[in-house]
């Protein structure tokens, strides 16, 4: 099972202080997040994109690409990247210079965007946005799994003899994982190509964390990729910890209460009943974390959002320490302890090259996509 | 067992409130009716005052807290929805507006519901016919065509000599109510998550099962 880090890098004035970061401070820190994710011996890192104020990931393969250069070891990923709003072509390109300057180390997750503007300010309309993320998508697996390309579709311009390039490495494109809150076509779309399907599992009761689990799940057997509980799945997951459980509480509270996103609202302990967000002793965020496992059965990535709502730097390095010494490796034994057999891990560069050498280049499977009709050139 | 399930939504601020009061008497009206035809109405009524603090956490986090989610399921599944509420400044309340602002947006599609409001003077009345029927049409309820006014004055039971005492509109409004829940073909929103859209459709543009199918049950 893989652990790691996913930032929204927001750029907030931390409500103790008073004090907002210059965007280059934000920038820098999350660099500084980032390797300390490997430090601490966590798997993953994966960056938020955004494309207006008060956020600085305007450009996750820029940033990963700097960070893989100074690793050696986690996986750069994205939480998520705009399937939407970002040229399918563009994102081909991007990812594939990056898993070849990281020597593998990289997937990526996609998901829609629900910044309103956004979808105008790149030429698009949000209304379309499920229809974006289908076509776009269907684009991006076949820039990946073909050299030579002729498309046309609804939303790009048409190409005819196209080569994406870089190919990718080794001719295994990077996993792609399909993010959403509550869109059942993307659970679909996630089972359709075989894909992991993650949930960010922050902002909702666990009731439809597990719905869209239990959907992507039955579709990823219907078609043809493997029985339900092999398929793919990730979790995101919020947690701040101290030693003691009240004085995380009391740390925490003015960063709830001043978050963009809850502020105002529900008080923290009304939120932490119905949301899985977890303050308090790391023991604390071990056991709600190994509950995860209950409504959505052995899963295969686990993401903690650590660094938002203007928390200081010290303050989330500490807390990636303290995910490192005393919460994940629990985790690990206690996951492996209970995963049922024949689950398998998350796919990575090396596995899904190891299995490619078993194989023909393209398996072929119920679910691999054809092309429809109706956007074929 | 029940066959037919009306929900009542009295958005009153006080205690006791002539909002609940219109409420009630609305809700009996449209049960006694359909009894009279045979069928076993079960008649639930929401205190949107008790959801108050949910209401905004949900406006606010956007998800409802389990007693929230209970009402709005409560109101999505019921085959007639009575919507009242006490008019402040030429309209609805907020209470009442954040309740139909939280529901999901194809809950109240073909659905009956019978409109109805309370204040000081009947001066507002036509509140009803240029802020509820509109709120309600845009989200395609099917709103009967008598909406239920009442001012303070009319709990005297002086008669208007135009639309006549409260309680006969009352019992007019109760029985297009009563028709419009007894007839019994009502289409339902298909659940996307029972009945997924086949990606093989998604890819080739159809329109998918939690943007457009409904069924008739």
């Amino acid at each position: 099972m893989q652990f790691g880090i996913f930032s929204v890098s927001d750029v907030t004035t931390d409500p103790n202080t008073g004090r907002t970061v210059s965007e280059h401070e934000r920038i820098e820190s999350m660099v500084a997040i980032a390797l300390r994710t490997e430090a601490a011996g966590l798997d993953v890192f994966a960056s938020g994109e955004h494309h207006n104020p008060p956020f600085v990931a305007s450009s996750p393969t820029t940033m990963l690409g700097f960070v893989a250069a100074k690793t050696r070891r986690i996986i750069l990923s994205t939480a998520t990247t705009l399937i939407t709003t970002s040229d399918p072509v563009k994102i081909a390109e991007d990812f594939a210079v990056l898993q070849h300057l990281a020597d593998g180390r990289v997937d990526l997750m996609l998901g829609r965007g629900n910044t309103g503007p956004v979808y105008p300010w790149f030429g698009q309309d949000i209304r379309n946005g499920v229809p974006l993320a289908i076509e776009n998508y269907a684009l991006l697996h076949r820039l990946w799994h073909e050299d030579v390309v002729d498309w046309q579709g609804r939303f790009r311009t048409p190409l005819t003899g196209f080569t994406s390039v870089p190919r990718p490495l080794d001719g295994i494109p990077p996993f792609v994982w399909h993010g959403s809150i509550r869109t059942p076509e993307i659970a679909e779309q996630a089972a359709y190509y075989g894909d992991g399907f993650f949930h960010n599992n922050i902002f909702w009761p666990k009731e439809h964390v597990q719905r869209m689990v239990e959907l992507y799940r039955r579709r990823y057997e219907h078609y043809g990729h493997g029985p339900a509980d092999h398929a793919i799945v990730g979790l995101g997951g919020q947690v701040f910890m101290r030693p003691n459980s009240q004085d995380a509480i009391r740390e925490f509270r003015p960063y709830f209460d001043h978050a963009p996103v809850y502020g105002g609202g529900p008080s923290l302990e009304a939120y932490m009943e119905q949301t899985p967000l977890t303050v308090g002793s790391p023991q604390q965020v071990i056991d709600r974390t190994l509950g995860f496992r209950e409504f959505v059965g052995d899963y295969q990535r686990q993401l903690f959002l650590v660094d938002h709502a203007g928390l200081p730097l010290d303050t989330v390095l500490e807390q990636i320490d303290m995910l490192g010494e005393l919460v994940v490796p629990v985790l690990r034994r206690e996951f492996e302890a209970a995963r049922r057999p024949g689950v398998p891990d998350a796919p990575t560069h090396a596995r899904l090259k190891a299995a490619a050498g078993r194989a023909p280049r393209e398996p072929a499977s119920p679910g691999s996509p054809t092309l429809p009709a109706a956007t074929t050139a | 067992m029940a066959d037919r399930t009306i929900v009542v939504v009295s958005a009153g601020i006080g205690t006791p409130s002539s909002t609940r009061l219109l409420a009630d008497r609305l809700g009996s009206a449209v049960e006694l009716r359909l009894r009279s035809v045979g069928l076993a109405p079960a008649t639930t009524t929401l205190e949107l005052r008790d959801l108050a603090h949910e209401l905004t956490d949900n406006l606010l986090t956007g998800f409802p807290v389990p007693a929230l989610r209970g009402a709005i399921d409560a109101v999505v599944a019921a085959d007639g929805l009575i919507a009242v509420s006490p008019i402040f400044s030429a309209s609805y309340n907020g209470l009442f507006k954040m309740f139909f602002d939280v529901l999901d947006r194809d809950g109240l599609a073909e659905k009956p519901v019978l409109i109805a409001a309370t204040g000081g003077s009947p001066r507002h009345s036509l509140a009803l016919e240029h802020a509820f029927r509109p709120l309600f049409a845009y989200l395609d309820a099917a709103v009967v065509p008598t909406a239920v006014y009442a001012a303070t004055e009319d709990w005297g039971g002086a008669d208007d000599p135009i639309v006549g005492a409260l309680v006969d509109r009352i019992e007019r409004a109760a029985a297009e109510m009563a028709r419009a829940v007894a007839a019994e073909e009502r289409s339902v929103p298909l659940d996307p998550f029972a009945d997924p859209t086949p990606f093989e459709d998604l890819l080739t543009g159809s329109p998918s099962t939690s943007s457009a199918s409904r069924e008739t049950r």
